[in-house]
């Protein structure tokens, strides 16, 4: 992954719209926060081959980015995206790594679904 | 303490590294007494937080890395029945607690296990660790009295202590630390940055007495009955 180029993350979530995609949606404080933190209310949300499609995908150029999709019934977003790939097989890898490397946030957009 | 000999010694927990800091040490020394050791991981920890920045992996090719840093810290524990179940990382809890109780069962029938390495209920911190410490449990707790593995369970809570007290067997594993470090190392996608930060501390003269290199502590799991 590199980072964020917004022209070039916009054309990658263009060529998704109006499609059949699943998606993996994930926001993460990771297991052990209120390990570490025994005051810190640790949340997240994760979701996994979810199909769907959207007409509109939208990446802010403010860092870290949002990135929103547009649903015919609804909306995706995901805030804190730093990173971006399209990967060998085709599939929009998007994340937000913090600033020592971990993971905060994913967003990944694939034709076919992703492995369990 | 020194370890008994063992039929065959069944480790189960459900991330690769779980078992490096666990009883990397304690399954060396097994191995080095030509223990049998069967290690079942439930996941690839396929939800690992730590990708770096700049990233080395995304979240679909860190499963990969993570499988072969976990063939190679077997290695390094001399682990040769190892055994990786095709579980999600984080999804443990979510399954039919039944399916989990006849994945443990299964194992158990098939190995005969003398003794089995897990985590504590109530202990174990990570979602998974509690989901994969209480199948382990109840598939122990159904079989016969008599036939039973022993159960030998890590806690690292932080009201461990507070709670159940120190723990009543402490393996000491200074005659085969470097192999635990090697086990350690082998998962570099999760222990890099803590590595360093030791070898560091080790670098400075700073004596790790008494530390997770020097001992692994478990505490046995009883029955009522
Ligand atoms: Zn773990």
């Amino acid at each position: 992954m590199k980072e964020v180029n917004t022209q070039e993350l916009q054309e990658l979530l263009n060529s998704f719209a109006n499609k059949d995609v699943f998606i993996h949606l994930e926001t993460t404080n990771g297991s052990y926060a209120a390990h570490y933190d025994e005051k810190f209310f640790n949340a997240g949300a994760f979701i996994r081959n979810v199909k769907l499609r959207y007409e509109l995908g939208k990446i802010v150029d403010d860092a870290p980015h949002r990135v929103g999709l547009k649903l015919e019934h609804g909306w995706v977003y995901a805030q804190g995206i730093t990173h971006f790939k399209l990967d060998t097989e085709g599939r929009l890898l998007m994340a937000g790594l913090d600033y020592t490397g971990k993971l905060a946030v994913a967003l990944e957009i694939s034709e076919t679904p992703f492995a369990y | 303490m020194t370890l008994q000999e063992e039929r065959h010694v069944l480790v189960v927990y459900p991330h690769p590294d779980d078992e490096a800091f666990s009883v990397a040490g304690t399954v060396r020394m097994y191995r080095n007494m030509a223990v049998p050791v069967t290690y079942a991981c439930l996941t690839l920890g396929e939800m690992g937080r730590n990708l770096g920045n700049p990233p080395f992996a995304t979240r679909e090719s860190l499963p990969d890395i993570r499988r072969q840093e976990l063939v190679a810290a077997c290695a390094a524990m001399g682990i040769e029945d190892l055994r990786m179940m095709g579980l999600r990382d984080k999804t443990i809890e979510f399954e039919d607690d039944e399916k989990m109780v006849k994945l443990v069962t299964n194992l158990i029938e098939e190995l005969n296990p003398s003794v089995i390495y897990t985590f504590f209920p109530g202990f174990a911190v990570h979602p998974d660790h509690e989901a994969t410490a209480r199948a382990v449990i109840e598939a122990v707790r159904r079989m016969p009295k008599e036939a039973r593995p022993r159960i030998l369970a890590v806690a690292f809570a932080n009201d461990t202590v507070e709670k159940i007290g120190e723990a009543p067997i402490v393996v000491d594993i200074r005659s085969v630390k470097d192999d635990k470090i090697k086990a350690l190392q082998a998962h570099a996608s999760q222990t890099a940055w803590m590595m360093a930060e030791t070898e560091k501390r080790i670098d400075d003269g700073e004596v790790l007495s008494d530390s997770w290199l020097n001992v692994e502590k478990f505490y046995p799991f009883t029955f009522e009955d």
